[in-house]
């Protein structure tokens, strides 16, 4: 799994030893996200060594970690919001090798926006665009993007706005909301571009402890509707209660990785049993 | 006062202090309003007794001729008109100069930042008359010889442009680097990112500093009168010359632009607290 960087193996060839079709996912299905050998550095900061991960079709995946550890920087990674400095992205059957030297070629970034429209992510800190309504945040991408006609993307737009709850705030300007209900907004942003998978970056991070709650229920409902998600997480509750499979990364490598019950009940890995400690005692 | 400082509060029902921290806190909140209410007053007062006496000084020397003020006056004033189009126009027009400058500036693709920057560094370098000259008067060696209102409109939006391009840059940069990751995220490419999402963002930024160098333009619309336009400036001076009657005439354009400045600024600050309070929030 630790695989040396200098071992002259193309990391489209790596397979994620942790990955088993889920429950969910009928056998011989192939996974829908790969993550393939991934390392990034930022200047001479080694802040992922090599990490594989492969997800299937209506999967939900929590990665655990302390900040710090590269758990942010693998999600941005997957949608190449960071470039890796190697390895494989494969998402919904496109698949690029990271390229840090030719990344201006038009061919690449336009393979990098079609990956892009297949993994669609929530961000810590909502990132709504401020100066329009819901309902045009809702609409930009996919009437801009993918060319949706107008009346058929507000249509959609209702129906994911529905979805989260938020219905009557279809014409408010995000300053008007609440951190949840933005948060709930960007989660509805993302589906209606209805992606292959979503990526989810600490969504609930930034948030009033007493707006936790309602993200994490939208989240949860995602996941049993057979959504495919990557969440980075601190909410080990919403871990136990959604993720098919968790993995426990720590200084840029995945220390271990299993069911979400094992995992948090039964740490095989002293660092994970020491993390997960620490966690607990910050909640208490 | 004191009998009421030991008593439970909201006993009675009754309006003003109860304890005597709520007194301590109401006597120094009329103290602090009687302070600013003074200041005020003396500002005001400051004001009239210099302006008056500087009236009156000008009153009481003789200079002023109230006959060639009241024949001429109106014609001054009714260059009002074209200072502000040339402002309005100019500061349009150099918002667009701007844009295409920050986004030259803000380019990775070097030769498109050079030229930007080269633009900002010679206009920045040299003196605007000479710029609104040159249009003018050097332009028609080469075969190029334009309208002089568009000349004089062209080579001011030229020159604050460059200015404003900083601005916009600054604008541009001021902008949470979440806003284009999220566009990005949601696979929007680069220009419609710029265009949908920063541009329309930034500019509400610099919306306050876009008032300023208005005002400032106000202003600087007096030098297009050295291309015969016919302004408040270039109307007061060449009516000021052939009359002998400087004094008066640039007496009037002076509290003319000083009038368009306290008017355009009042205007400004409202544009600003409404953009404060707005649902808008960058």
């Amino acid at each position: 799994m630790t695989m040396s960087a200098a071992a002259p193996v193309t990391t489209s060839d790596l397979r994620d030893p942790f990955a088993i079709p889920g429950a969910l996912t009928p056998p011989g299905a192939t996974p829908i996200v790969r993550l393939l050998g991934i390392e990034k550095y930022f200047g001479s900061n080694h802040v992922l060594r090599g990490c594989t991960l492969e997800v299937y079709p209506r999967e939900t995946i929590c990665l655990i970690g302390r900040s710090g550890s590269g758990k942010s920087t693998l999600l941005r990674c997957a949608n190449f919001l960071e470039e890796p400095t190697v390895g494989t992205v494969e998402i919904g059957g496109i698949q690029i090798e990271a390229d840090p030297l030719h990344s201006r070629n038009r061919a690449y970034k336009e393979q990098i926006r079609q990956i892009r429209l297949q993994a669609q992510m929530v961000f810590q800190e909502f990132n709504l665009f401020p100066h329009m309504r819901v309902i045009d945040n809702l609409i930009e991408a996919p009437v801009r993007v993918k060319g949706v006609p107008r009346d058929q993307a507000i249509a959609t737009a209702e129906k994911y706005l529905a979805k989260v709850g938020l219905s009557e705030k279809r014409d408010e300007y995000p300053s008007r909301l609440s951190g949840g209900q933005k948060q709930r907004v960007a989660i509805a942003r993302s589906l209606t571009m209805e992606p292959k998978v979503l990526l989810f970056d600490e969504p609930t991070s930034a948030l009033d402890p007493t707006l936790v709650g309602e993200v994490l229920h939208v989240m949860s409902e995602l996941a049993h509707e057979g959504s495919t998600m990557i969440v980075v997480t601190h909410e080990m509750a919403f871990a136990k209660e959604a993720a098919d499979r968790v993995y426990f990364i720590e200084e840029g490598t995945f220390v271990e990785a299993g069911p979400a019950d094992q995992l948090i009940e039964n740490p095989r890995d002293p660092r994970t049993r020491k993390f997960l400690s620490r966690l607990l005692l910050d909640v208490i | 006062m004191t009998g009421a400082a030991g008593q439970p509060a909201f006993i009675g029902g009754q309006a003003g202090p109860r304890t005597k921290s709520e007194a301590i806190i109401e006597a120094v909140r009329q103290a602090r309003a009687r302070a600013r209410l003074r200041f005020r007053l003396i500002f005001a007062v400051t004001w009239i007794i210099i302006i008056g006496a500087l009236a009156l000084a000008i009153g009481q020397s003789g200079k002023i001729d109230p006959k060639f003020l009241s024949e001429w006056g109106p014609y001054i004033l009714g260059g009002v008109g074209t200072t502000i189009f040339v402002a309005v126009v100019s500061i349009i027009w150099a918002v667009g100069f701007a844009i295409l400058g920050a986004l030259g500036r803000l380019s990775t693709i070097a030769p498109i930042y050079a030229i930007a920057s080269l633009y900002v560094s010679i206009v920045r370098g040299t003196p605007l008359i000479i710029q609104i000259i040159f249009v003018y008067l050097a332009l028609p060696q080469f075969g190029i010889v334009l309208d002089p209102l568009l000349c004089g409109l062209f080579a001011l939006a030229f020159n604050y442009g460059a200015y404003m391009t900083e601005i916009f840059r600054a604008g541009i940069q001021a902008l949470p680097r979440g806003q284009v990751e999220a566009a990005q995220a949601l696979a929007m490419p680069q220009g419609l990112i710029m265009r949908r999402v920063v541009l329309p963002q930034a500019i509400r930024i610099v919306i306050p500093a876009i008032g300023n160098e208005f005002i400032a333009m106000i202003k600087d619309s007096a030098l297009v009168s050295y291309v015969t336009i016919q302004e408040v400036f270039y109307r007061a001076n060449t009516t000021g010359t052939r009359f002998f009657r400087s004094f008066e005439t640039l007496l009037v354009a002076a509290l003319i632009y000083w009038g368009l400045t306290i008017i355009f600024s009042f205007f400004q600050e409202r544009l600003e607290t409404r953009l404060a309070k707005s649902d808008v929030r960058i």
